[in-house]
Formats: structure tokens, sequence, C-alpha cells
């Protein structure tokens, strides 16, 4: 009997679980409310889809949730910070949390400190870690805080000064004492890669609550297995792991839906459109994995510099409101949301919406009653069509990595919107279990490693330096799980610097590959 | 005289990524400095040059290195404040006031910090109005007037002060310094007298600067004529509305240099190649070139907007493509051999787009 893993994810609205055999299909999927305790959603979704499923047969329990990411912006349940900066005399012109929305800034940063630490970028000491000041600090932060944040200036090239000042928090507040390193959770960019670090600090409350419940619901069930959390990137952590790191889980919502539309549609390379209610995002799949963004993304306000999707979101969904008429017609957007199933004409609403439009088109069958929206006339409907049958060709462009055609699929409740054709797609996919994308692409996730590294070219040459950093990569995913023999390298992007000596150049390279027996 | 306060700094820091045409340095982490100065000193005087003595000293103060580090190494306050007063110091002089060299990109902000913290007044004008990667490439340059004696430090209290005497001579020893020193260092240059400013400097850069960026502001707001508005308030103009079809980007010594190519969204048969280093400097239309350098090529993202730097260029980007004129105080005598396109080695021609607005 071949094995099965569970999926579940953990919407805003929503928590879905599907039940995957070893050739990728869905074996049973299920659909329960997501509750403020996360345990009872999930127990609720397990429930359902392990009826009729030998749950012996289960080896592994992935979840993908949104609890992290919804505690930022919430500002709720978030444990208080100290702030330890490794970089004095450099930096003390901009103070930890600068820039932080107010009422996150004052539930989150307690006492900060910068101390001498840091590395050049030539790999000197910019000065030696301060050990008695982050002792001090520590003494300090006893009683004040949950969690203690420290980043040292060139980290990711150099984690030293951050290992050290863990020991020696370690030896003034206890070996459990909360710690969280910047070089474990962020990359390039000291202050982005502080205020993650910060952050994540905050969330580790969260996420034992989160891996606490995952665990007593699957044992609940009767489910003894190893347990994985999906990262942003779409890849899988341990359980402990997320545990530690949970900022590294508020993107993965859009990444597990992606993923999960393409491999329903057995596709590695496409673009994914998912169109709700109010709005439609479009990203880009490249080697199963999401294209990433460049810019830098803000999380509860707060500007960090995660590998999140890159995605575009537009006001165009089921919902969208149509103004005017003829030749005047404007779309959107202005949206009635889940409210279209009651505000739509065709439902015996009175608002025209893009789901009239569709109703009127054919696009979309079985949708209330297509006489309700008989009377609008024919320029009306076609004006909205090109409208939007111009955001979706737009938004495809946008996203496209070259001018070749690619496969478009198409999800979520107001995917009729989008045309069978666009100028520029290949062809338009509809697959099927899309309404459980997000849970499929948490089943799925590979473990993965990545390398963010600036490199001399001028000293070892561009193809030493580039091998070495995919060595590293390689291995960094083969630590986090997967099978040596089945990594792969799914992106290296290089982008020379300006003004540093010796022909320098950022590589970034990442590897996944299925988890290993 | 007018008043800079931590309400200003938005607009300002939106002219400056403008102004960076591509480089100069993202000014946030410059923004954050400005910010931080003000709020813990309180706000800055800006005046007009010719507010003071025409022998009043006034130095220039910048951030050198490379963008990359300064995003790991961020400033201490401590170096900028430690070139400017070893400056003051060897010259035997206090500055009246502290000046910009480039309005365009981080380094336009950071004088504002140093500012605040030294309590002296910041002059309204600057030696660019635009991003360049060197520091001869000034109207300073043009009008004769030596970037030395200068000095450099870093947040550790090491300074140089160096006599030169070319202000070639001045760019390869601050280069080459900034290597030795951390690549995230302050240098003050261009020791000038209220009256220089007056007579060769670029005037009321600042206020143009957060003018442009008020203007941009409006137009990424979605206002009704904002867009004509503001080409018009900087006599610019836009050029090409297309997408991203190609990125070819090279490394070579200091400098990040490439070509982008962008497709017309209305004829697929015209292209526009605009050519990087560090900075925009030529856009051609086909093969013409429309845009040359010291004239100022930036790229808006189409739908909000925003100024793209040369980093954060992608495949697939929507961009309109704006040419504004340069500083009307560049056209000079001599200005080609500093900052035209044969100065950065491409075998073209300068094509003026007139006197840009004063």
């Amino acid at each position: 009997m071949s094995s099965l893993r569970i999926g579940i994810d953990v919407g805003g609205t929503n928590t879905d679980a599907v039940v995957v055999d070893e050739s990728g299909t869905v074996v049973a999927s299920a659909k329960a409310a997501t509750t403020p305790d996360p345990f009872d959603g999930i127990t609720a979704a397990l429930q359902q889809v392990i009826i009729g499923v030998d749950v012996g047969r289960i080896t592994r329990a992935m979840l993908g949730t949104t609890h992290p990411a919804n505690a930022i912006i919430q500002r709720r349940d978030l444990g208080r910070v100290g702030v330890l900066r490794l970089a004095a005399p450099s930096s003390q012109a901009v103070r930890p949390g600068a820039a932080w929305p107010q009422d996150l800034h004052e539930t989150v940063i307690g006492p900060s400190a910068i101390v001498g630490g840091g590395f050049e970028y030539d790999g000197t000491e910019i000065a030696p870690l301060a050990a008695e000041a982050v002792a001090k600090f520590a003494a300090d932060c006893a009683g004040q805080v949950a969690a203690i944040a420290v980043a040292s200036a060139f980290a990711p090239a150099n984690n030293e000064h951050e290992l050290r000042a863990a020991e020696l928090i370690a030896a003034e507040l206890g070996a459990d004492f909360p710690v969280s390193l910047s070089h474990q959770v962020g990359s390039l960019g000291l202050l982005e890669r502080e205020n993650a670090t910060i952050l994540n600090a905050a969330l580790l409350g969260v996420a034992r609550q989160v891996v606490d419940g995952f665990h007593t619901a699957l044992t609940g069930q009767g489910i003894e297995v190893e347990s994985y959390l999906t990262q942003n990137d779409g890849t899988l952590m341990t359980a402990e792991q997320a545990e530690r790191f949970p900022i590294l889980t508020v993107g993965s919502g859009p990444t597990n839906s992606m993923r999960g539309a393409c491999a329903l549609a057995r596709l590695s390379d496409a673009l994914v459109i998912d169109v709700g209610g109010t709005s439609a995002d479009v990203g880009i799949l490249v080697d199963g994995f999401p294209r990433e963004s460049s810019a830098a993304v803000e999380v509860g306000g707060v500007r960090t510099n995660f590998r999140m999707p890159d995605l575009i979101s537009i006001g165009l969904g089921g919902g969208t409101v149509v103004h005017g008429s003829g030749a005047d017609v404007r779309v959107g957007p202005s949206s009635v949301g889940y409210r279209v199933v009651s505000d739509a004409l065709v439902q015996g609403g009175s608002t025209l919406t893009l789901s009239d439009i569709s109703v009127r088109a054919g696009r979309l069958k079985g949708f209330g009653d297509p006489a309700l929206a008989s009377h609008v006339d024919e320029a009306t409907v076609r004006a909205a069509l090109a409208w939007t049958d111009e955001q979706v060709q737009i938004m495809s462009e946008r996203m496209k990595a070259s001018r070749n055609s690619v496969p478009l699929i198409t999800v979520g409740g107001g995917s009729h919107l989008v045309p069978d054709t666009v100028p520029g797609v290949s062809e338009v996919i509809r697959p099927p279990n899309h309404a459980v994308a997000n849970a499929f692409g948490a089943a799925i996730a590979e473990a993965s490693g990545a390398v963010d590294r600036v490199y001399r070219y001028e000293a070892h040459g561009r193809e030493a330096c580039v091998d070495d950093a995919v060595q590293a990569a390689t291995d960094a995913a083969v630590r986090a799980g997967a099978d040596p023999k089945q990594v792969r390298i799914t992106s290296v992007v290089e982008v020379p610097l300006s003004y540093l000596p010796g022909k320098a150049c950022r590589v970034q390279v990442k590897a996944a590959g299925p988890l290993g027996a | 005289m007018r008043l800079l306060t931590v309400d200003d700094i938005d607009e300002l820091t939106l002219g400056a990524t403008l102004l960076g045409t591509g480089g100069g340095g993202d000014p946030y982490i410059a923004r954050l400095m400005a910010r931080q100065a003000i709020e813990d000193h309180g706000p800055v005087t800006v005046i007009d040059a010719a507010e003071l003595a025409p022998d009043n000293r006034v130095l220039t103060v910048a951030v050198i290195g490379a963008p990359t580090v300064i995003l790991e190494k961020v400033p201490s306050g401590a170096e900028f404040v430690g070139a400017v007063m070893s400056l003051a110091n060897f010259l035997g002089e206090k500055p009246a006031a502290i000046m910009p060299i480039e309005v365009g990109g981080m380094n336009t902000l950071i004088p504002l910090a140093v500012a605040a913290e030294l309590d002296l007044p910041v002059i309204d004008a600057d030696s660019m109005r635009r991003a360049f990667p060197q520091l001869e490439m000034t109207v300073f340059t043009l009008a004769g007037v030596p970037a030395g004696p200068m000095s450099m430090a870093d947040e550790k209290g090491n300074v140089v002060v160096f006599s030169t005497t070319t202000n070639q001579v001045s760019e390869k020893l601050a280069r080459g310094t900034a290597i030795m020193l951390g690549l995230a260092n302050a240098i003050s240059c261009y020791p000038v007298t209220a009256g220089q400013i007056v007579e060769h400097g670029i005037l009321g850069s600042m206020t143009y600067c957060t003018e442009l960026g008020k203007r941009l502001a409006a137009v990424q707001r979605g206002e009704t004529g904002a867009y004509d508005e503001f080409l018009s308030f900087a006599n610019g103009r836009k050029y090409f509305s297309g997408k991203i079809v190609d990125l070819d980007r090279r490394t070579t010594d200091g400098f990040a240099k490439g070509t982008v190519t962008i497709e017309h969204f209305g004829d697929p048969d015209r292209t526009m190649r605009v050519e990087i280093q560090n900075e925009f400097l030529i856009a051609f239309d086909g093969d013409r070139p429309v845009i040359t350098s010291p004239d100022l090529i930036c790229l808006l993202d189409h739908e909000n907007a925003q100024p793209i730097t040369t980093e954060a260029l992608a495949y697939g980007q929507r961009v309109d493509v704006i040419g504004l004129p340069c500083a009307p105080e560049w056209h000079r005598e001599g200005f080609l051999d500093i900052v035209g396109p044969r100065a950065f080695g491409y075998d073209v021609d300068y094509v003026s787009l007139g006197g840009g607005r004063q």
C-alpha cells in the first residue's frame, strides 16, 4: 500500500484539508470554518477528511497557516521583544523600530540597544563584540520581554557575533530564553532583516500555539506522523523549526495556492490567476516555484526583505461593480464582494456586477437567473468584457518572464471572468479541485535550501562563484530533509553591484527536492 | 529662509528618487536618518546662498561608498560630523552652512541630517541636480572650482584630509579611500564660499526637488491633470510607454552596466533602448538617441508612477520613459567633456532637450 500525506490550509475564513497519495492524486478533501484557536478548525477539517481513509497509511502532515500573518495585521497575541543590534559605532543614525507603525511599535518593541560588533563588507570586524554590553542588555531585559531579537551588520555573510551574543544571553537568562538571530531569518539589508527578526521574536508565542494545536489535532485523530509547516517560498520547515521561525510562514498562503494550482494542472511553469469576489492576484511559477518580488515587502506596515511571491493584485472580481452604460462604462474598483450572491442582478439584487456580465456573455452558467440581467444593453456588456479581458491580458503580460507564450491557470470563485483565450497565453486551464488548491499546495511541498551572498568575480571567476553558491544551496536543502538524489536548483539570480571593487555580484540560489525517506 | 520639518521629508525623498535617474542610492535609509536627526535636534533651516555674506564658508557633505554596503552598514551620523569638522579645522574656518553636492538619490537627504545635528542651515543649491557616479561631475568642476581640500571619515573616528590638484584626482583618492574605509563613508569636499555658490552653483535645487516630488505624488494619487502638470513643471516630456522585453546586465569594475529594451505598447515593432551605468544615461528610440546625459532619463512604473531604480528593473515591467532637461547651469563651456555621452564611453552626440527650469 502506498503512503499518504495530509495537507491543511488555515485561511482567514476556511480551514481546508486534503489527503494526497504518492502520485499526487487527491484522495479526499474537506472544508471547515477557521476558529480563533486554530486547533478547533484543524480538528474539524481533519475529522471530515479522514472519513474512509486508512489513517495507518498517512506518513506526513503539512500545515499552511495565516495565523502568524493575521496576528501581526491585527496586533494580537504578540510578545514584547528586546532588540539588540550589533553594529556600533555604525548605524546609530537609524534606531531600531524606525518607521514602524506607532501602535505596532508600542505593542512589540521593548528595550533596545546598539552595541559594538558586526562586520564590514570585506569580512573584518566593525568592532569586537561588546560582550559586557550584551550581558548587561540581557540582564536589563529580564522580566521585561518575552524574547530578544539580535541583528548584526553583515550577519548573512558572517554570523559569528550573533551566535556569540546568543550564548551570552543564554548565560544570563537561561538556555530556554527565546532568542531570534537575524542571519536565520532574513537576507541583505540590516534594517529590514532586523525588522523581520523582531517580528519573528514577537510571534514565538503564536507559533507555539499553532504547532501545539496542529500536533494535538493530529494525535487526537490517531495520526502520529512527522509534521511540517510551509514557508513563504512554498517549501517546508519541520514543526520544530516553525516554532522558532514563524515569520517565515507569513507569506505561505498565496504561495501554496499558486503551487497547488499548478500541481493540480500537472504543470511546473505557468501563470496563475486567483480571482475572488473583490480582487484578482496574478503570479508566475517557474520550475514549480513562484517568482519572488524584488521590491521590499511590508508585513503589517513594517518593511522587511523576505522572499515573497511576486504578485500583482487589481480590483477585478466576481463582485466588481460596473458603472454607467454603453460607451461610458467604468468598471470597479468598488465591489460588493461576497455579497455578490445576493446583490448581483441575476441573484435578484440591484447592482450590475462583473458576474452579471459573465452570465450575459455565457462565461458563467448556473449562477442565478440570466433573465434578470437581460435588460443590460449589448454595448455595456461588450465594454465591460473588453475591460476585463484587457486587465487579464495586462496582468499576464506584466508577470511573464519572457516573450514566449505560457499557460494560464485560473482558480478562485471569480475565475469565470477569465476568458478562454488571452493574447500571449498558450492556453487557459481550469483545474479540478481548485477550491482546495492551498491545502494541496501544502501537501505537495518540498524541502529547500537557499543562499544569498555577495561574491567577487574578479578573484575567483564567475563560474566558480556561482558553483559555490549552488553547492551551498544544495547542501542546505539536504540538511532541511530533501532527498540528496532528487535535489535540483530552482533559481539562480545574479545582480551586479555598483561601486564595489572586484566585479562584485549578489548571487541568490535556491535548491529544492522532495523529502527523503 | 524656511523651516524643513519631518512632514516635508516624504516629498523631498520622492523627488530625490526621481532625480536619481535610476541610481544615486536608495534614499530610504537617508530618509530615516533625516527623520531621526530632525526628531532629535529640531527642524532644519533652509536658506538661499545669497542670504549669507559672500565670503561665508559653506561645506558640502555626502555619503560615498556602495549602496549595497550602506544597506548593511547604516551610517552612525558621527562620520558626517567628523568629515565636516575635520575639513573645517584644516581650513581654520567654521562653516556657516551645509550644502548637498548632489540633489538626486540618497545624498539629497544626508545633508539635512548633518545640518540638524550641527545646528547649521542647509543651502538650497547643489552642483548636479541629478545623480552622477563621480564627484568631479559637477558644475563646480566646469567653473574651475576645486573639489579639494576635502576630507573623508568613517564611523570609528578615522579621518583623512586631502589636498588635491584636480577634481579628477579627488575622485580617484576618494574612491580608493572608501574601499579601504569600509565603503560607507562620509565625504566633505568643495569648500566653497556663499559667493561662489551664487555665481557657479545650481540654485534652488532642494526646492526644485521638493516641488517635483510634490507633483509626482499627485500623479501617484491619480489626480486629474497631475501628469501634465508634473511634466510641464520640469519642462519634461514622456518619450515612450511600453514593456521591458529585454534586460542585459554586465559587471564591470565599480559600475553596474547594462541595457534595457522596452517595446512600445501600441506598436511592437518600435523599441526604446536605455543604456545604464549606475544611472540611466542614454535613451535610443530605435537607433536614434533621443535623451542623452546630462539630461535626465527617468523610468516610472506605468501603473503607479513610482521611479524605478536600475537594480529593480525586471522583464515585463510596464514603464514610462520620461526625459527631463538638466539644470540650465550645466550648459556651459566644456560640459560635454565631463558629463556628455562620450565622457561615459558612448560614441553618440548630445541631443539637447533645451533649457530646464531655473
